[in-house]
């Protein structure tokens, strides 16, 4: 019996490792998906996959769900091989899938994955956890977007898993379903689950993650908590509309970069009120100031966009 | 509850019963494919119109001995459970494995031959309905008059004459595309019943169509089907059989083949 590889979980924060990508490299064909790739999950924290469409996310989530096979490296789950069945009973996945069973009810399908599991929920706590109380005699192909992403959600947790895996959970979600999501991943940390979440909306992985890993080419290029991951680009972002050129802005104190944004600039100051101060005293006439801070969008896309100095930081 | 449960090693519950999980998988699939028109319109009601217009509507002249509404009900019945086995398997594992549902179920610990005696229960029934419906009708409108063994015996051997296409449904689907998966099964599926004798009396066939016939799959079960109601043309019993076991066999292996490819492209 493998009981004594099976880690206890003892709450967020104990910080043991319960999954593992050690040097993975993945390749389909020619195609180049995963280099050197190295990921850890550790017990009770969700931990965001952040990258654009064909970083290598789900082809690294699918490694960890044991349904692919690394070219080279080594891939574990709760310290054994990720494709075996006594690993998967702990583990759930919500994957992007094309067509799932149209004419099936809610609770058909609920029940059905449920009878996998050696200690499932049961269909009323499923059922209430995704939000589908109300939906459960519905078929499949008759509920919106939104409302077929909390199946697959449903599908995810029904097993009571330890460590889930969302690829993607809020594709193509409106603002109120992704947040009514949110709030169900959000209940199951707090259970003490552990969440692995691909997302390429960056503000997701802000509100929901404890730790992000930013993936572009197949490699992590940066990793860290979301503010640390935010420092790297300091300071704050200035929109405004100005007749001065580039150039004459770029050497006021506090700038460090500008670019055209349709009618107006946006400065990246690393010192937003000395470079304030700099633009009215030079331009009169300026207007439509706006001030924000810098996003977890900016650090990722002056992350993604310098991979020279990003692998540096890995 | 569930978050006492959390804490405990999830190795400390007994495993789900085995049995459970097929027969919940068989059932889904059974209603799926009910709830599904395209499915359980076409392979059930073809069989059943075919019938009532070329046996109980048109004439009541005999054929090969016996009434015509006798011999079309092994004729259509092997034509029922071919098309109910065929488009059972192929159709659904073509879907699943090319849009993605098959891996959502092979990320769950459900053990794959659940999966696949499940779609096999699922056919199964539905060739068993196709014939019994074949069967009311004949009783009920065409003046058949079968013996409870012989009708029992009939039923028996059209739904064990099923299980080679459900073998050859498994190849279909691990080389057919989701899209393209019911065009290919009627390639398959249309010209091999008529050069069986499964829509013209075989006897009716042009020579050389006869020639083919004998490797055809269809053909042999027909034959098998049609010695139950005596009218039997073809050789012996265990020649049919074996031709049949042999086919099946050829077809696990192409679909085994189609596995490995799947597994391959998975590294």
């Amino acid at each position: 019996m493998p009981t004594a590889q099976v880690l206890p979980i003892h709450g967020r924060r104990s910080h043991q490792t319960v999954a593992q990508l050690q040097d993975v490299t993945k390749n389909f064909g020619s195609v180049r998906a995963l280099l050197d790739f190295n990921f850890s999950v550790r017990t009770g924290e969700l931990t965001a996959l952040l990258g654009p469409n064909g970083a290598g996310k789900t082809t690294a989530i699918k490694l960890l769900l044991g349904l692919l096979r690394p070219t080279s490296g080594h891939v574990s789950v709760f310290g054994a091989d990720p494709s075996q069945a006594i690993t998967r009973t702990r583990v759930g996945a919500m994957l992007q899938v094309g067509r799932v069973p149209e004419t099936l009810r809610v609770a058909e399908h609920i029940d059905l994955f449920s009878s996998y599991y050696p200690n499932p929920l049961s269909m009323s706590e499923t059922l209430a956890i995704a939000g589908l109380e109300d939906l459960r005699q519905r078929r499949f192909g008759d509920l919106s977007g939104g409302q077929k992403q909390r199946v697959l959600f449903a599908l995810a947790i029904c097993g009571n898993p330890d460590l889930l895996f969302l690829d993607e959970p809020t594709v193509g979600l409106d603002v109120a379903a992704r947040h009514l999501l949110w709030e169900e991943i959000r209940h199951l940390l707090s259970r003490g689950k552990t969440v692995v979440l691909t997302t390429h909306y960056l503000e997701e992985a802000d509100a929901l993650a404890d730790r992000v890993a930013v993936i572009n080419k197949g490699s992590i290029i940066a990793e860290g908590t979301p503010s640390e991951i935010k420092a790297r680009t300091a300071g704050k972002k200035i929109r405004c509309i100005t007749q001065l050129p580039p150039a004459v802005i770029r050497n006021i104190k506090g700038v460090m970069d500008v670019r055209a944004d349709r009618e107006a600039v946006v400065i990246q100051a690393n010192d937003a009120e000395s470079a304030l101060r700099g633009l009215l005293s030079l331009d009169l006439e300026i207007s439509g100031i706006e001030v924000t801070s810098a996003g977890l969008e900016d650090a990722f896309l002056a992350l993604t966009r310098d991979d020279s100095q990003g692998d540096q930081n890995v | 509850m569930s978050s006492v449960s959390t804490s405990m090693p999830a190795v400390t519950f007994p495993r789900p019963n085995p049995l459970q999980i097929c027969f919940k998988e068989a059932k889904y699939e059974f209603l799926k494919c009910l709830r599904t028109p395209m499915y359980s319109v076409s392979t059930m009601l073809f069989p059943i119109m075919f019938y009532v217009l070329f046996g109980l509507v048109m004439g009541r002249q005999m054929i090969g001995g016996i009434s015509t509404t006798v011999y079309l009900i092994p004729a259509y019945g092997t034509f029922g459970v071919m098309g109910a086995s065929l488009v059972g398997t192929a159709a659904t594992l073509a879907s699943d494995r090319g849009l993605g549902w098959l891996e959502v179920k092979k990320a769950s610990p459900m053990p794959m031959y659940a999966y696949f005696l499940g779609k096999l229960v699922m056919s199964v029934m539905f060739s068993t309905v196709d014939v019994l419906m074949l069967l009311t009708l004949g009783f009920a409108f065409g003046g058949v008059h079968l013996p409870a063994l012989v009708a029992a015996k009939l039923v028996l051997t059209l739904v064990a004459g099923s299980l080679p296409f459900c073998a050859m449904g498994l190849a279909i689907g691990y080389f057919a595309g989701p899209t393209s998966a019911p065009a290919v099964i009627n390639i398959f599926y249309l010209p091999m019943s008529f050069c069986s004798g499964l829509w013209m009396p075989f006897m009716f066939l042009p020579k050389f169509i006869q020639k083919i016939a004998v490797f055809l799959p269809p053909y042999h079960l027909s034959q098998l089907a049609f010695r139950q109601v005596g009218a039997g043309q073809g050789g012996p019993a265990l020649w049919h059989w074996e031709s049949l076991i042999g086919f099946a066999l050829i077809c696990l292996g192409v679909a085994w083949v189609g596995h490995q490819r799947d597994q391959r492209a998975n590294g």
